[in-house]
């Protein structure tokens, strides 16, 4: 069907919602609350827009778009309404952006940076900063947080452990883990999925804090070296140091629709780790001692030739890897059946 | 997976036996349980601890280590017994059906209560819940496998299922959740003793003649050895060498002890890793590998999903990728490999490999692609065996059943019980390189509160669990979620090691090992 969004006609199907049909479209409507996996919540009402015939502003994550239908997204009162909210929300929270891990991905400061708002207006007094740094991977800043929702749905609905909730209402309407625990000593299993949700700095990576500005980092699609579900990761890569600094899980991957465990989410230490091995060795005496590739190699293509020669290839067994990728488990088996001459090939899919 | 991890909540029922999925497969839990509250799905959790999932489950019921088959048999007993078979899947698709039904026969609820403890009244409601839901899935992981009946237990749940008319369809299937990232890959490329890529059968005329031509190689037509069994014959003396890619069996093994032996009788170890693991140590030769990280290539996953990996950053020092290493090898060896990169080796495989056969990069994109994909123009199959099995009927097996190789007696009254949690992964080589991981989880033993009451030890005491194989002195876990007289013991961890006290007894089959059950005692510590 089409619509028309600032007076461009824009091609649009039927049951999308105002936001998804302009988004397409590359028209910019700001959100705050909604998220494509949790859905329309229609609490922050940064979305508001004009409709044809609509005495109301319309809150573009929920309205489904009609043949024809006629809206505005940067009228004077669209505008005026955005940056009421924006004020207040800006007004009533620690939102400094310099050290904030989330800055550059914000989506307040997108919000913010659209309407040309520096900081709030209205004269609280002075709002203090509120953490929990109880738990291991999750920093909680409660006084970042602009009670959007999408933790609280995305813990109950989406990864479904149920930790977050809303707690009290109003003006003092916060998140708790359970029953308002810190969230270290909360039921949570620190799947870090509200971390990712989060649109703004309230609950981020700890393990990220300070490694590197989100415009400085590549995402790297890659798959989660862990257990045998398949999660699709980003692996955030800074290419100064060339290393992790952060990792996502792939929004619309089939198989986790951006969900991680702990392990997948927070488990990425081992890539860089120093007690990485570096270089080829070879034990002499009982010890090890570092070795040129070429060293190394001949001494394991000779022994095994050894081996052969004296007692048959079968007296050799190679275990593939379920922890490498199918091209190498292609090459290991090939060496072993065209090099060696045995089908003495298994792996730990048994243990 | 026979069916796709999209089809999850699909079903009406999901059978959860040996699996603790929130604790091993987080993600996929995460869509179980999703389904469980939004009412789409009725979990059945059949576990000897109440696992989380349990929580989410409208039955749950726990049943004595090593008691599946007769738990299954006996469902299937109270749904033939019912009429809440599938006859027409039965007759159209299956054979052997009068061999299952006589065998069953013998599993009265009463019968099985005694032998696994499930009281009758609910083995009758998991037997009605399940035989009368239009879709049932099963799911299982090692649970189901790691014991000497191993593969009773696999072809019970395929009974299970082939009689509720439950395969080849939407939201039904036989579903092991596999534990690594590419195990299902690795299988299917032919690292395996017995086959080649996609399972072609070593031995088999034409199979042979294929290869021989394909790799342009004479190739031994024996079947090779399993690990497990090349572990004995390293301990008899008859195996000279290993080359170990990835793994870490001195942590992973039943009974370090004799694995620990037996790697030391070798003429030549080499370990080709990225850290310096406790198997690594006993090399003759180390070789630098690269991670996940460092690389492009493929991985499969449990729903047979053949996914994209890119490289992300550079390998440390001369860390090398796994398949230049083989390369590097195969070509001191005399053989001509040119690869250049993982896509080269993914172009050649693919030709021999029928199940992959219409796979290209290009294709994966984003999403990945299920196999069996015979050609370019395939869409993939993510649900298998829609209208006919690959052997073309289905067949029953008549499955007795059999107890665990060590039962609890006088000097080891307790069963001893192992697996994964959540915070750590198998042999803790990665995960316990992050210390958040390690402050999480570390070391313990789960005991019951009445077996921790009976030795008198609290939370985090120590305690000693002994083995006819060995002891090991760890901090207590007690919890409800361990019944009485079983003990459960995480094998991540190298110094408090299950596998000194697990049992190397096999399947006579699979050659799989009895992790899941073997008698204990416990002491305080």
């Amino acid at each position: 069907m089409q619509i028309t969004i600032n007076g461009r006609a824009v091609e649009a199907q039927p049951g999308q919602t105002i936001h998804r049909a302009a988004k397409a479209a590359g028209i910019y409507i700001p959100t705050l609350c909604y998220h494509e996996k949790v859905g329309a919540a229609g609490k922050c009402r940064v979305c508001v827009v004009e409709i044809e015939g609509s005495p109301a502003l319309q809150t573009a994550c929920s309205v489904e778009v009609r043949e024809g239908m006629k809206i505005q997204t940067r009228t004077e009162r669209v505008l005026n309404s955005q940056k009421l909210i924006v004020d207040l929300l800006l007004s009533t929270g620690t939102h400094d952006c310099l050290a904030c891990d989330q800055n550059g991905s914000c989506e307040l400061q997108d919000v913010a940076y659209y309407l040309g708002m520096e900081r709030g207006s209205f004269k609280y007094a002075d709002v203090e900063s509120v953490k929990d740094d109880s738990s291991e991977f999750v920093s909680v800043e409660r006084s970042k947080c602009i009670s959007c929702g999408r933790c609280v749905a995305a813990c109950n609905n989406t990864v479904t452990n149920r930790v977050l909730d809303f707690k009290y209402r109003g003006h003092k309407a916060d998140i708790a883990f359970d029953d308002d625990k810190p969230m270290g000593e909360s039921s949570c299993v620190q799947c870090g999925e509200c971390a990712q949700i989060c649109p703004v700095g309230a609950l981020t990576d700890k393990l990220s804090k300070g490694k590197a500005r989100r415009w400085d980092v590549e995402k790297v699609y890659s798959v989660c070296p862990y257990c045998g579900v398949g999660c699709k990761l980003e692996l955030h890569v800074d290419r100064k140091t060339d290393r992790i600094v952060r990792v996502t899980g792939a929004e619309g991957a089939p198989t986790n629709n951006g969900m991680l465990c702990v392990k997948g989410r927070y488990g990425y230490d081992f890539v860089g780790h120093p007690d990485r091995l570096t270089t080829p060795l070879i034990k002499e005496n009982g010890k090890f001692r570092e070795a040129s590739w070429d060293e190394a190699i001949t001494l394991v293509a000779t022994k095994f030739a050894e081996i052969k020669q004296k007692h048959g290839a079968d007296a050799l067994m190679g275990m593939c890897s379920a922890k490498v990728t199918n091209e190498e488990n292609y090459t290991f088996q090939k060496l072993f059946r065209t090099g060696i001459g045995t089908n003495n090939i298994d792996h730990c899919a048994r243990l | 997976m026979t069916n796709d991890i999209a089809g999850l909540d699909k079903s009406d029922v999901a059978l959860i036996i040996g699996s603790d999925t929130s604790e091993c497969h987080p993600v996929i839990a995460a869509r179980l349980k999703k389904a469980a509250v939004d009412g789409k799905v009725k979990i059945i959790v059949i576990d000897p601890k109440r696992i989380k999932m349990a929580d989410f489950a409208t039955i749950y019921a726990c049943q004595r280590p090593g008691t599946d088959v007769a738990v299954l048999n006996g469902m299937m007993h109270l749904i033939i017994k019912n009429g809440w078979e599938d006859k027409k899947f039965i007759e159209e698709r299956t054979e052997g059906y009068e061999a299952l039904k006589e065998e069953v026969a013998k599993f009265t609820p009463e019968y099985v209560e005694k032998i696994s403890g499930i009281p009758v009244r609910t083995l009758e409601e998991i037997a009605e819940l399940f035989g009368k839901a239009p879709t049932a899935a099963l799911y299982y992981a090692m649970g189901i496998t790691q014991h000497t009946t191993g593969v009773d237990n696999v072809k019970s749940t395929a009974n299970l299922q082939m009689l509720c008319g439950n395969m080849g369809k939407v939201g039904g299937g036989v579903n092991p959740l596999r534990g690594q990232s590419n195990v299902q890959g690795a299988c299917d490329m032919g690292g395996l003793p017995n086959v080649f890529p996609a399972y072609q059968k070593i031995g088999d005329a034409a199979v042979q003649e294929k290869f021989e031509k394909f790799w342009g190689v004479k190739l031994s037509d024996k079947v090779g050895m399993t690990m497990t069994v090349a572990f004995d014959k390293a301990h008899a003396g008859e195996m000279k060498a290993f080359y170990i890619m990835g793994e870490n069996p001195m942590v992973s093994d039943p009974d370090l002890h004799h694995a620990e032996e037996s790697l030391k009788r070798l003429e030549f170890l080499v370990v080709q890793d990225i850290f310096m693991t406790e198997t690594a140590q006993m090399a003759h030769v180390v070789l630098p590998a690269s991670s996940p990280a460092e690389k492009d290539g493929t991985f499969s996953n449990t729903e047979r999903r053949v996914q994209l990996l890119f490289k992300a950053v550079n390998a440390p020092g001369q860390a090398k990728h796994d398949w230049e290493i083989h390369q590097m090898i195969a070509n001191k060896m005399g053989l001509n490999w040119n690869y250049t990169k993982a896509e080269d080796i993914f172009e050649e495989m693919r030709k021999c490999t029928p199940s992959y056969a219409g796979l290209t990069y290009k294709r994966l994109g984003f999403a990945g692609m299920h196999w069996p994909c015979p050609n370019e123009e395939h869409p993939g199959t993510p649900v298998l065996h829609i209208g006919k099995f690959s052997r073309g009927l289905g067949l029953f097996a008549a499955i007795p059943f059999k107890e665990p190789a060590e039962m609890p007696d006088k000097d080891y009254p307790w069963y001893f019980t192992t697996g994964r949690v959540l915070q750590q992964y198998h042999t803790g080589t990665m995960s316990r390189k992050t210390p958040g991981l390690n402050n999480l989880a570390g070391p313990h033993v789960m005991i019951s509160v009445e077996d921790a009451e009976a030795i008198g030890v609290k939370n985090g005491d120590k305690v000693k669990v002994s083995t006819r194989r060995g002891s090991v002195v760890t901090g207590a876990f007690i919890t409800k979620r361990c019944p009485k007289g079983t003990v459960f013991m995480p094998f991540h961890f190298a110094e408090a090691a299950a596998n000194k006290l697990t049992i190397n007894a096999l399947d006579p089959i699979a050659k799989i090992p009895e992790y899941k059950v073997c008698a204990c005692k416990i002491e305080k510590g």
